[in-house]
């Protein structure tokens, strides 16, 4: 299972990447194997304002619809909207062209401490 | 049911080899995807599907009044099969309600084989007991660990099957059965199934279920063919608007209700027959609807269905995206008026009403021949 070592991680198996003062957030591969075929996804608005460990969207899979966590809040400044058309993204580049939503930050230096680093991650899917 | 003592189909082991994501389901641990749900639902509208359905329960009814118990047992009538034909039917309860839904295949003038769904078989085998008890001349016996059961299902299975069998395929009709010797291992070959598709279940003793699967397997890769799971099974029986019992179906459903009175008897004097009779009368209170969304969101078992106006008037009984049709699709009991096509209805997503249509049945109808609608990039 891929778990990029640069990437911080919910135990709800989204992942989040800060590029400058900009954090970006998806699921792990693990969750899109857990998953299967994802189908659909549902994301907020941009401007919509998303909260650490709150629910942010929905990604459904031929078989469930799953919350999606956020690992950080602040404000969506932009939403993949090739997820519209081609949710098998998610499948495919969980942590590229699969990405979900960008977020402006509102609290990232005292939010990090309840993230995941990689090597915590990984023995948390290990265990599960 | 406990989790603890789920029940393993003979191929069990293959399943687990061939890399399957196991799931409990009626009692038993049963393959739901080898590799993607969305492309076995592809593999059978196109080529073919191997799907194991070992799970299933099976009684044999024998002796000179095995007819008449089954024609009181029964919602169909039995006294239409000619050996080597098999119907579809339910069991019904004095209320019209549903026990379980099943097919009887005529085997021989006094033989039957009665197939039951799995999670149904324990509460089906006692009712099929009690009945028994008050006819003479029938003897019943549950032969559910007798059988595995393998459904081969797509455009691509006769030629995949007829490789392996001089049994001639050609001329067995649907819904028709009969012994065949298939990779030199002797079953019995239905053409029956569950998805909408043309296709074969073959009944064959458990130890030689996995050399079957693997001599299918083996003849069909040319083909296209592909092992199956439920989640494919489910999607595919979706799209054909086949009720699953629990979903559709359950003891408070009449057939009538469910849309399928075709299969039930006008005459006769089953079980539940004198409450049908007062429902064809005086009409039903619900009607199972065929929904196709319009707005976006994947409609789920459960969630509400309202009018235009937000006045709830059912939920959902099954619901998913449709990897053929490539829409979202669900079925739904509501008042009979609200059921007739065109109608506008709303599915409450999380708590969104979202825009949803009532369509003629069934969603997926089959062309004969070989789908030839060619899909998007995957």
């Amino acid at each position: 299972m891929n778990v990029p070592a640069d990437l911080f991680y919910t135990e709800e198996h989204e992942w989040v990447r800060l590029e400058g003062e900009v954090a970006v957030v998806g699921i792990t591969d693990y969750a899109q194997h857990e998953l299967g075929d994802v189908v659909y996804v549902e994301l907020p608005q941009v401007g919509d304002h998303v909260t650490q460990s709150e629910p942010f969207g929905v990604v459904e899979s031929v078989k469930a619809a799953s919350d999606l966590f956020a690992p950080v809040s602040g404000e969506v400044i932009e939403i993949n909207a090739a997820l519209e058309d081609a949710p098998e993204l998610v499948n495919n580049d969980p942590y590229g062209q699969g990405w979900m939503i960008k977020v402006r930050p509102s609290n990232w230096e005292a939010e990090r401490a309840n993230l995941l680093d990689a090597e915590a991650y990984r023995r948390l899917i290990e265990q599960e | 049911m406990s989790e603890g003592a789920l029940r393993k189909t003979p191929l069990y082991e293959v399943h687990r080899q061939m890399g399957a994501r196991m799931v409990p389901f009626g009692g038993w641990e049963m393959p739901v995807q080898y590799t993607s749900i969305l492309e076995e639902h592809r593999a059978v509208r196109t080529a073919a599907g191997l799907f194991d359905v070992s799970h299933m329960g099976e009684f044999e009814f024998t002796g000179p009044g095995a007819r008449a118990l089954l024609q009181h047992l029964t919602a169909n009538d039995v006294d239409k099969l000619s050996p080597g034909q098999a119907q579809y039917s339910m069991f019904l309860n004095e209320r019209g309600g549903t026990i379980d839904d099943l097919i009887v295949y005529c085997l021989a003038e006094e033989h039957y084989l009665v197939v039951v769904n799995a999670a149904n078989t324990e509460k089906d085998w006692a009712h099929v007991v009690r009945v028994a008890q008050r006819f003479a001349d029938a003897d019943v016996h549950n032969r559910s660990d007798a059988y595995a059961l393998l459904a081969l299902q797509g455009p691509r299975a006769q030629a995949i099957l007829s490789r392996l069998t001089e049994a001639d395929l050609a001329n067995l009709r649907f819904y028709h059965v009969m012994p065949a010797e298939v990779a030199g291992i002797s079953v019995r070959v239905a053409r029956t199934g569950y998805t909408g598709e043309d296709g074969f279940e073959l009944f064959v003793a458990p130890e030689r279920a996995a050399a079957l699967w693997q001599a299918l397997l083996e003849t069909g890769q040319g083909d296209g063919l592909r092992p199956a799971g439920l989640g494919a099974r489910d999607t595919l029986r979706l799209e054909a608007s086949m009720p699953l019992y629990g979903h559709e179906l359950d003891e408070e459903t009449t057939p009538i209700e469910a849309g399928l009175g075709r299969f039930v008897a006008r005459e006769g004097d089953y079980i539940g027959a004198d409450a049908i009779r007062r429902q064809r009368q005086e009409g039903v209170s619900k009607k199972l609807a065929m929904l196709e969304m319009r707005g976006r969101g994947i409609p789920r078992q459960g969630y509400p269905v309202q009018t235009a106006e937000g006045e709830e008037v059912g939920r959902v009984t099954s619901g998913s995206y449709a990897p053929w049709l490539e829409k979202n699709i669900a079925m739904a009991y509501v008042r009979p008026e609200l059921a007739e096509p065109g109608q506008q209805l709303h599915v409450l997503i999380r708590g969104r009403p979202v825009e949803a249509i009532t369509v003629r049945r069934p969603f997926y109808k089959r062309t004969r021949g070989a789908n030839s609608r060619t899909t998007a990039a995957h």
